[in-house]
């Protein structure tokens, strides 16, 4: 005979694993603004996650040093006990750039903590080395960790790159996970927050593999572009577009890039639906992209493929504004029948009064 | 006088202790001290910064209009300070002035930053210093006698005793510091309406901004905005009330975290009436800001003259990882009004990066951060910004310029009118000039200029409305990139003074130097052997904590480097070191042994 199963617990499967780790890594070459970022996610909630409000999830400790109680020591403890496989599983998530240690003969670029052997501090890339092959999962918070981003910008004098550039492209997790890239500067809250809520399901065995794009990405978050979200695609259609900043109008001839960008935020809006890029009046400079920033400079000027395809739709799209114009003044005015008077003017023809 | 400090130190055992990182701030920091705990007191400091990232390199050659863009990423929580400080110097460079509407859009949005920011970081980073969880296990007296001390305003904030409000801080269980994470929400929203994106804005622009000003965009704003204002009518009283009750339970805590009264503020929201962003009208521009700029130094009021401030601004070198750059180009030897511009001065610093071994001691090179100094009477001052709010209010009060209907600066103190909200009538809060540069008063400080800025920006709205109803709704000013030029922007982020130097040639930026506040907080020792502002407030910092060396979390350390809102996306890591007991020493200027 079947276990009997208590009420109320029937619906519910336990996690496969009662805890999961999560290091958190800021000090690449970053600004912090996707720890900062996260704080603003209510899709859901940091407290959401940690306090244990979200069915089926196992208890989640997370060790990101904006966020931390502990100091110094204290906090760097963790990272230690990750690296002696004391804390297990736990998902590295990484924030910045990962500078280039190698092209120097001493110092260092980026460092978090202090190697007690030699007193200096311990590089990003030596934590990855140190790190990468314990844990469950990696992931790139933001695009500097992603591919690289500002920081790996030409001329940078730190040689600067992304997780699967330092990593490799091929790179599996223990558990088998591709590196998961949540790219964006800085990365858009809920987006975050979502996919971490994934992954953090997949860990404890409650979802299959997470679905990611040939860049990393979540495709269910990446696979539309800006432009397909974008509430002013209606006047790239009808070839209406802004010449000034400032207008309700598509911006693309101001510099907006949205129609070649993988991106969902002017369908998500930036927080709680609020903001965004050029739903909002912001050009797209294609933040959440492997040639962020370069491919996109300089940003207020036209995107050089814009000009074939809004000169297309100006022309098709003139046509068609014209004629939507006359529909629009139609379904302007209220049918005849609406009117005081002794007369009933709507078709029906009254057999009592 | 060395052999006098010789003979005073002989006799001191030093307990060498560092915290690298230090979290619960943006970036990477880290403290080394060398501790004498027979004296309960820090007796040296060193702080140290283990990021470099390199902007003023791989910007040079871009195309200028996109300096705000890219330098808006030094900073994950302030960077839309550093997109509008960079538009400001654009600006200057450009020869434009946005429409009055976009001035009060950024000034919205701006206003809603230092909402956010200060909200965020005083109650759900600094104050955990201040929780229980942190107080029982570092001065397990204060919180015996924190259960028994009745809160003065609990009427206010509803919490009766100082244990209850410690309680409530405790990091994601504690009721208020869940109540402020969610307002760190909204109002971010309210950023978001007017810049578009927290924290990198994508709808601002040298000339103006995108944002097209509607009803809607400026009723949705201003609801959050009156949510808040009732909020901080909570705040303000449960704040005072934390920190009076650490004067009284620990006699002699106004020395934590204390240095000379040496503050600076470049003055934020500028006023579209009087600011046409011409460097020979900045003297009077920038007083017409609606939180004056301005340098107190030793209590007094030195100048509120952006001109007099930039010219004086050197960075300086000592202890740093970079070389010298007196052998590089000068790129600007006369400001526009025809005056001398310093070799040191950022128009004309070259950034040589020279990463190396890190020695932390006197005389040695241990951090990526610079030493920014302001020259004033022969001396190179080391500024600091009070973590923002302490030096902002201090210059606004002194001046005495302000005067909005909603704020009014006296000449010693700042008056804020909040409206009435949905449960709380109107009130009005009074900002004293303190008595102390400390780590309370710092905080103190924080939590007033938040309704400071709530109440700049009912009037900002107010004058948006105004421009909107008079159907003056263009939001930008077209430009041409000029061959050559020079910009220079000042304004406040959040934690402090933020300047943008930038020379254009070729229609390219030749040089661009940002320079914000941590750089200053953080600074250390410079050639002349004066220490930043982090190290020589810790350093003679009493010692509270009621744990030994062997379990010494430093809380009163923290305590120190937090009030000044450390914001270090280059770096600031603390770690505590196990407690190392030094040989006896005999000078001030011994290395550290390093293990």
């Amino acid at each position: 005979m079947a276990e009997t199963v208590p009420y109320g617990m029937k619906t519910q499967r336990p996690p496969d694993i009662p805890d999961v780790h999560v290091i958190w890594m800021t000090g690449g070459l970053g600004c912090d603004g996707d720890s900062v970022s996260i704080t603003a996610a209510t899709q859901p909630s940091l407290e959401d996650v940690l306090l244990g409000a979200i069915p089926g999830l196992p208890r989640v400790h997370l060790y990101n040093p904006v966020l931390a109680y502990e100091n110094g020591d204290d906090f760097m403890k963790y990272w230690f006990r990750a690296e002696r496989g004391e804390l297990e599983p736990f998902v590295l998530v990484l924030e910045g750039s990962i500078p280039n240690e190698d092209i120097k003969s001493e110092g260092f670029w980026a460092a978090q903590g202090t190697d007690p052997a030699t007193g200096q501090p311990i590089t990003i890339p030596e934590w990855l080395d140190r790190l990468t092959p314990k844990a469950a999962a990696v992931v790139g918070a933001g695009t500097c960790a992603t591919y690289g981003g500002i920081h790996a910008m030409q001329g940078n004098p730190t040689g600067a790159m992304g997780l699967a550039d330092y990593l490799g492209w091929n790179f599996k997790s223990k558990l088998g996970i591709p590196i998961v890239n949540v790219p964006g500067c800085p990365v858009q809250p809920d987006n975050f927050m979502e996919t971490f809520l994934y992954l953090l399901y997949q860990v404890a065995g409650l979802a299959p593999m997470i679905p990611l794009d040939d860049a990393l990405r979540p495709t269910w978050l990446f696979g539309k572009t800006v432009h397909e979200g974008c509430d002013r695609a209606g006047y790239y259609e009808q070839g209406d577009f802004a010449n000034e900043y400032g207008s309700a109008k598509c911006i693309v001839k101001l510099g907006c890039w949205g129609p070649v960008v993988n991106c969902n935020v002017p369908k998500r809006g930036w927080m709680a639906g609020i903001g965004g890029c050029p739903n909002v009046g912001g050009i797209c400079i294609g933040c959440t992209m492997p040639g962020f920033p370069d491919k996109f400079m300089p940003f207020m000027d036209e995107p050089p493929g814009a000009k074939v395809s809004s000169m297309m739709s100006m022309g098709y799209g003139t046509l068609v504004r014209g004629l939507r114009r006359l529909t629009n003044d139609t379904v302007n005015k209220e049918p005849s029948w609406r009117h005081r008077g002794s007369q009933l003017t709507t078709g029906y023809r009254p057999r009592t009064y | 006088m060395a052999t006098l400090e010789e003979e005073q130190t002989a006799k001191r055992t030093l307990v060498e202790m560092s915290w690298d990182p230090i979290t619960r701030i943006v970036g990477s920091l880290g403290i080394y001290t060398k501790i004498d705990f027979e004296n309960r007191e820090v007796a040296e400091c060193y702080s140290t910064s283990s990021i470099f990232r390199g902007y003023s390199i791989f910007m040079k050659g871009k195309d200028p209009r996109d300096a705000h863009f890219i330098t808006s990423r030094i900073c994950g929580i302030c960077g839309d300070n550093h997109a509008t400080c960079s538009c400001y110097a654009q600006q200057m460079a450009y020869g434009i002035r946005p429409p009055a509407m976009a001035e009060w859009i950024i000034n919205l949005g701006e206003a809603a930053e230092y909402m956010f920011d200060h909200n965020i970081f005083q109650d759900n980073l600094l104050m955990v210093d201040f929780c229980e969880n942190m107080v029982r296990e570092t001065n397990p007296s204060v919180w015996e006698k924190a259960k028994k001390t009745q809160a003065p305003h609990a009427a206010d904030h509803g919490y009766r005793t100082i244990a209850d409000i410690m309680t409530a801080l405790n990091p994601f269980t504690g009721e208020f510091y869940r109540e402020t994470l969610h307002v760190s929400r909204y109002t971010r929203e309210m950023f978001c309406l007017m810049e578009g994106r927290h924290v990198h804005p994508s709808t601002l622009y040298p000339g103006g901004v995108g944002t097209v000003p509607t009803v809607q965009l400026f009723t949705d704003y201003l609801v959050r905005l009156a949510r808040y204002a009732e909020f901080m009518k909570k705040v303000v009283p449960l704040h005072d009330d934390i920190f009076d009750f650490f004067y009284e339970a620990l006699p002699g805590y106004e020395k934590v975290g204390e240095r000379r009264i040496m503050t600076g503020c470049w003055g934020a929201f500028n006023d579209p009436d009087v600011c046409d962003y011409r460097y020979e009208n900045m003297s009077k521009w920038g007083r017409g800001m609606f939180v004056t700029p301005g340098v107190v130094l030793d209590g007094q009021l030195v100048t509120t003259d952006l001109v007099d401030i930039n010219l004086n601004i050197r960075i300086l070198l000592g202890s740093s990882f970079y070389d010298d750059w007196e052998n590089e180009e000068t790129f600007v030897q006369r400001d526009p009004l025809g005056n001398p511009v310093d070799k040191r001065h950022p128009w004309n610093q070259t950034t040589i990066p020279r990463p190396q071994k890190r020695e932390i001691h006197e005389g040695g090179k241990y951090s990526w951060v610079m030493s920014p100094r302001w020259l004033h009477q022969g001396n190179h001052l080391a500024l600091d910004t009070g973590g923002g709010a302490l030096a902002r209010l201090w210059a606004t009060a002194l001046a005495g310029m302000v005067d909005i209907g909603y704020i009014k600066a006296t000449g010693n103190s700042v008056k804020i009118f909040l409206p009435k909200t949905a449960t709380k009538p109107e009130v009005e809060f009074e900002w004293q000039v303190p008595k102390w540069s400390n780590a309370i008063e710092r905080n103190r400080a924080r939590t007033y200029f938040q309704a400071y800025a709530a109440a700049c920006a009912y009037y900002f709205v107010e004058k948006a409305l105004g421009e909107l109803h008079a159907g003056r709704t263009q939001t930008h000013t077209p430009f041409e990139v000029p061959e050559e030029a020079i910009g220079c922007g000042f304004h406040e982020a959040v934690r402090g003074v933020l300047s943008h130097h930038l020379v254009i040639r070729e229609k390219k930026i030749a040089n661009y130097h940002p320079y914000p506040p941590t750089p200053w907080n953080a600074s250390v020792r410079d050639v002349y052997g004066t220490p930043g502002p982090y190290e020589d407030s810790v350093q003679n910092t009493p010692i509270f904590e009621e744990n030994g060396p062997e379990n010494f979390k430093g809380i009163d350390i923290m305590r120190a480097v937090r009030s000044f809102d450390p914001c270090l996306p280059c770096g600031v890591h603390m770690y505590l070191g196990p407690g190392k007991t030094l040989e006896l020493m005999h000078s001030p200027m011994f290395g550290v042994q390093h293990a």
